[in-house]
């Protein structure tokens, strides 16, 4: 929010909050760490943050369930995400601001005029665009529209969460909103995808932290997500791996291979399939992840993830319908009139043959010498 | 939709359809042939013919002791890469998984690493039987389009499925969709090929053991 210490520099504002030099550096180096750069970047991250200004940042809601939001605020170390919301400056989230009504309407619009061109625009959740934009309003604009207007400003956009980077779960069919992520409303603006319902706290820290500093887009995969966090799936780092490659399964959630903690293949974990940072970098401070709670990945950092089929059939298994489909009633009707089909045709063919046959076998008849 | 969801979704269904179409059509096209009438005296009673005619799947498919040495590399050949075929289509996990969402049925499979073994040895037999349909020079007038595609389409499934499982050459979900995709392809391709002999090795081998009883020979 506007502070009235918006032209202080990060040194400035950590001097103030009494963190030494010294905590900083070790913060990027942690960072660095997590972003697996060397750590020799440390130092020079620090050296490039302390005397930076603290880049304004507007934090935009729409179709969404807050739970990005949640995911970021509930990180495992409150010292290391009060250090980035003093390295940034959050000028505008309608979540967490104390403002609220036209006063907060009015502090992004400030916001946005004073750093015009320079300030980061963090998008959570779809923008919807049927019945012109009607489905999500605020202060009387459609999220489409305040969007449009935010995206103008912006040096880039950093979109958290699978709803603003893929759609998420108001995308899947039917789309009753048609909602859309922001990458297909907005095309001439950087964009960083950061997915995952919700993302992990840490990437989404790390990515902001590694734009600050470098002043440069990460480098993406092709769903424009840094690399550095989406560049392997879950499964070729997990730690129940190996018993992927032994061959042992865990058939039902309580199971001797579960308890035993064997792979969750069968079980529908879309871990191979899936690009995150889950397995290494975890969640709640590093306590664990949802493989190691027992339970499949739902694939929820990927495109159209509630579009492909059931979570709990495996990712070899055919895909008969939607998530909680998992009789293909249908595919049998399907497959039994092919059947009636092939059996049709294969009797018109064996018909048609056996009429050639007599034919030719009368004709050889006929063309027999008349013997007298 | 990407390249996974489609090969494992629409376009299944769709290879599917095709492949039950086709085996049927010609399996009943087939069965439903008249087969011409054969007027001298059989030489065997009826009960013979068919007895001789169940025993010639067994003797036909075993090498003749009389020609074992110019014929045996050739069958151990089709046999090893047949069971590797069929080891790595009903025992890889995956696959019994992808079986299991076909037919409700499963059971186990091997480790995947014992799979990946198979799979190569698999393929390199694989190259070992083109190697020799395109060296033995009457093999090779024999052959045409559908012998190659065949090997081409079966050879390509396996190539991607190894892929996948190894990791090479793409993301994951590339490969396993090219994997899928390709099946797709063998499953609309194998009712009009050659492929089919699946269906039609065993009943024509009795059949033909049949009619040769009935003229009194020994298949």
């Amino acid at each position: 929010m506007l502070d009235g210490n918006e032209d202080l520099t990060v040194g400035e504002m950590l001097r103030r909050h009494g963190i030494s030099r010294r905590g900083f550096i070790k913060f990027c180096t942690a960072a660095a760490s997590a972003m697996a750069l060397p750590p020799a970047m440390g130092p020079v991250m620090a050296a490039q943050l302390i005397d930076a200004r603290r880049p304004s940042v507007v934090y935009l809601s729409f179709q969404e369930c807050t739970g990005c939001l949640e995911s970021l605020t509930r990180s495992f170390a409150p010292t290391i995400e009060n250090l980035i919301f003093n390295i940034i400056s959050l000028d505008y989230d309608d979540t967490l601001m104390a403002a609220a009504g036209e006063a907060a309407e009015a502090a992004r619009d400030q916001a946005m005029r004073a750093n015009f061109g320079k300030y980061v625009l963090i998008v959570d959740g779809s923008v919807p665009t049927g019945a012109g934009g009607a489905y999500c309003t605020a202060g009387g604009k459609s999220a489409v529209d305040t969007l449009r207007e935010a995206a103008k400003g912006a040096a880039a956009i950093v979109c958290v969460g699978t709803c603003a980077a893929f759609g998420g779960i108001p995308f899947a069919d039917p789309n009753p909103t048609g909602a859309w992520p922001v990458s297909d409303i907005v095309g001439d603006k950087p964009i960083i995808n950061i997915s995952g319902c919700p993302p992990i706290p840490e990437v989404i820290t790390g990515t902001l932290l590694q734009f600050v500093t470098t002043g440069k887009v990460p480098d993406l995969d092709e769903h424009l997500r840094p690399k550095v966090f989406f560049g392997n799936t879950i499964h070729d780092r997990c730690y129940r791996r190996p018993f992927y490659d032994e061959g042992k399964f865990a058939k039902s959630f309580d199971d001797e291979g579960a308890r035993n903690g064997w792979c969750l293949y069968e079980l529908g974990c879309k871990g191979p399939t899936t690009y995150n940072a889950c397995a290494t970098l975890k969640w709640n401070g590093g306590t664990s992840f949802p493989i190691e709670s027992g339970h499949g990945c739902l694939g929820c950092s990927e495109p159209g993830f509630w579009d492909k089929g059931s979570f709990y059939s495996a990712l070899s298994a055919a895909a008969w319908g939607k998530a909680g489909e998992t009789s293909p009633s249908k595919e049998l009707e399907m497959a039994g009139a092919a059947v009636v089909v092939g059996a049709a045709l294969g009797a018109v063919s064996a018909g048609v043959a056996r009429l050639r046959q007599h034919r030719q076998e009368h004709q050889g008849d006929s063309d027999e010498p008349k013997g007298g | 939709m990407d390249l996974l969801s489609l090969a494992r979704g629409p376009l299944l269904k769709v290879a599917i359809v095709v492949f039950c179409v086709g085996v049927v059509w010609r399996i009943v096209g087939f069965a439903l042939l008249r087969i011409r009438r054969d007027h001298s005296e059989p030489r065997a009673s009826l009960l013979k013919s068919v007895g001789d005619g169940l025993m010639a799947v067994g003797t036909r498919s075993w090498p003749h002791p009389e020609f074992i040495g110019r014929t045996g590399a050739g069958e151990a050949l089709g046999y090893s890469y047949h069971l590797g075929l069929f080891a790595l289509v009903l025992l890889f996990t995956p696959h019994i998984l992808f079986l299991r969402s076909l037919f409700g049925v499963s059971w186990p499979g091997l480790p995947s690493s014992v799979v990946t073994v198979i799979s190569v040895l698999t393929l390199t037999l694989f190259l070992a039987v083109l190697f020799r349909r395109v060296t033995n020079r009457v093999m090779r007038l024999l052959s045409n389009f559908d012998d190659y595609f065949s090997w081409f389409i079966t050879m390509l499934v396996i190539v991607t499925g190894l892929a996948a499982t190894a990791h090479v050459g793409g993301r994951y979900e590339t490969l396993l969709g090219m994997h899928i995709l390709s099946f797709d392809v063998l499953l609309v391709w194998f009712p009009f090929g050659k492929l089919m002999h699946a269906f039609y090795i065993f009943p024509s081998r009795a059949i033909n053991g049949s009619l040769l009883a009935r003229k009194g020979a020994v298949s």
